[in-house]
């Protein structure tokens, strides 16, 4: 077990009254790529600026490889930041820009050069290096914002909701090319964002905040299938989320009442106990019920046909405050207004701890 | 009943300019005269006016006085009102409105109070009259207009583009010189040509503040005494000239900056 890159220690954040982070504690292992996933006003975005220098914390500590960073300068500390707006300097060249982390480090003129067009051609830019950035679109002048952050050579870089600003399909390219860019260089990547299937297709770490405190962390694939709390499982993905007592605990199972009838789970829970369970979309069965637990019946309120999946949803008729939410495939032949058995397999029904 | 509205406000508009421009017309009409009275008749076109006035050290060192305190004065106005627009953009100053109120108050207070408050001040330090007492002054009229262009132009967009340049390791005053100045440098020069224009045309303050060597606007007075000749008509031609050229200047990096 190697010491973590990054060690965020109970960092608490106050702009005035409003406490935006509430002790939050992560650890950033070398050469990962970490998503910060949240809603805006979770705190995601502060965290970043904590860790790139340009917020010091109200409380706690920040050790980057090892050394107390807490209230170093930006300057002088082995991160970089890329920013959403890309902030590159509109009277430089596209080559000046890049070179300009190795200018303040006294780097020599050829060096200099050299080492922009080689971290130009990694984001595939290298036929830009004359142009300034007003000649480049967004996407363009997002990779010189990347080259020319990296080019310094940081232990971790730093990404503020890198892709917001542009269009969905350009946004999915950039995302494969990010990734493969973070595999081929190495550097820790920590980005933020709002969008979920971001976070999905690009961390290896992904830590889900909300209202200043980490909900959840992880993988992205445990994240998603064995979400921790309520937040994480409607956050990351949608789910149906079903509130119950215990009701029996026998042989390792445990008996859930439901407002749609019992639910068994495994594990022994104690009696008495409220739960919350969520049911990821692709799970819920409709229609006869092939599934292991029933749940009731529904009325479908409304299909989306979204391409390659229809999304489905759907009001329990035990229970109007309940809503469904299912994925069907495609060849799919409901219709809103439709009455059908609601079920799904045991093993796919998620408890969450809150 | 259209045509005649038409009519009727291009004669305006011709009035109006007219209203504005005759004297200056007139002016630069008559030192072109070739004779000695600036009235009419015309007798030009002659040269000799503007020869004479050229020929006449007193004109000449005053002009190149005045271009002096103009050049001088204007870019200490330019520097000390980008630091403060700078400070004042960048930085949560306790009673940020009144010092930014305070600092601009001077532009609207008349150059002869600050002329005297000034030639009283110098008195009691001990600052003799001279060009620099007069440069001083006009530091004090045109550091608020520095001021209040640069920082209307110094927007939060450049914000993470000076932040940037610190992430990468750049120390403040590199920040300064290599990233804000180069982006402000059309409200930079915007505020230096127009500093100019008014330290060249400035009498109040010069008049108050010098003695033996002044300023081009002094030196126009003092010939003004001895009555109107072609040569005042000359020497203010070219004052006139001057300051057409610097306000031009001024709306050019205005209007490079608009587009961008």
């Amino acid at each position: 077990m190697t010491a973590p890159l990054v060690d965020i220690s109970s960092i608490s954040h106050r702009f005035g009254q409003h406490t935006v982070l509430k002790d939050v504690s992560l650890q950033i292992e070398p050469g990962s790529y970490t998503i910060l996933l949240g809603p805006s006003g979770s705190g995601k975005t502060t965290l970043l600026s904590i860790l790139g220098g340009f917020v010091t914390p109200s409380e706690g500590k920040v050790f980057i490889r090892g050394e107390d960073c807490t209230s170093v300068p930006p300057a002088k500390r082995p991160t970089t930041t890329v920013f959403q707006d890309y902030a590159l300097f509109p009277h430089m060249s596209v080559g000046s820009n890049v070179g300009f982390g190795l200018r303040m480090q006294g780097v020599d003129g050829a060096t200099r050069a050299a080492k922009a067009r080689d971290a130009l051609a990694l984001v595939g830019l290298a036929a830009a290096f004359d142009k300034k950035p007003h000649q480049l679109s967004g996407g363009q002048r997002q990779r010189v914002a990347l080259a020319r952050a990296l080019v310094i050579e940081p232990a971790v870089l730093l990404l503020d909701e890198p892709l917001g600003a542009l269009d969905l399909k350009l946004r999915r390219q950039m995302q494969d090319e990010l990734k493969a860019i973070q595999k081929r260089v190495g550097t820790a990547f920590i980005h933020v964002t709002h969008d979920q299937e971001e976070a999905m297709a690009l961390a290896d770490h992904c830590v889900v905040m909300n209202d200043g405190r980490i909900e959840d962390e992880g993988p992205p694939e445990r994240v998603y299938h064995r979400p921790a709390t309520r937040f994480s499982a409607t956050f990351m993905g949608e789910s149906t989320i079903l509130a119950g007592t215990v009701t029996e605990t026998k042989d390792r199972t445990s008996t859930v009442a439901t407002p749609v009838g019992p639910v068994s789970l495994p594990g022994a829970l104690p009696v008495g106990a409220a739960v919350v369970l969520a049911i990821r979309p692709e799970h819920l069965v409709l229609g006869e019920a092939r599934g292991g637990v029933r749940l009731g019946t529904a009325g479908v309120s409304d299909v989306v046909f979204q391409g390659s999946f229809k999304r489905v949803l759907a009001v329990s008729v035990e229970d109007p405050s309940l809503h469904f939410i299912a994925r069907l495939p495609a060849t799919a032949t409901v219709r809103p207004g439709d009455t059908v058995a609601v079920s799904c397999d045991t093993d796919q029904i998620i408890l969450l701890t809150d | 009943m259209r045509k005649v509205v038409r009519i009727a406000s291009w004669l305006y508009a011709l009035a109006v300019y007219a209203f504005i421009f005759l004297p200056v017309v007139v002016l630069v009409l008559f030192s072109l005269q070739a004779t000695s009275f600036p009235i009419p008749p015309f007798t030009g076109p002659s040269l000799r006016w503007y020869d004479a006035v050229l020929s006449d050290t007193r004109l000449t060192s005053a002009l190149v006085n005045s271009l002096l305190v103009a050049s001088i004065s204007s870019l200490a106005a330019v520097t000390l009102g980008f630091l403060c627009a700078w400070g004042f953009a960048r930085f949560v100053l306790p009673g940020s409105g009144l010092l930014r109120g305070l600092i601009t108050l001077p532009l609207t207070v008349s150059y002869l109070i600050i002329g005297m408050g000034l030639l009283v001040l110098f008195n009691w330090a001990g600052v003799p009259k001279s060009l620099l007492a007069a440069g001083i002054g006009h530091v004090v009229i045109n550091l608020p207009l520095c001021f209040a262009i640069i920082y209307s132009q110094m927007g939060n967009h450049q914000i993470n583009i000076e932040r940037a340049a610190r992430d990468l390791g750049a120390p403040e005053w590199k920040v300064l010189l290599l990233i804000t100045v180069p982006v402000m440098a059309p409200a930079i020069f915007a505020g230096f040509f127009l500093s100019m224009t008014f330290s060249w045309d400035e009498f109040v303050i010069s008049f108050l503040l010098t003695r033996f060597g002044t300023t081009l606007p002094v030196e126009i007075w003092n010939l003004l005494r001895s009555g109107l000749n072609p040569k005042t008509n000359a020497v203010g031609s070219l004052v006139f000239a001057v300051s057409i050229v610097l306000v031009v200047l001024f709306e050019l990096t205005l209007l490079r900056r608009r587009k961008a």
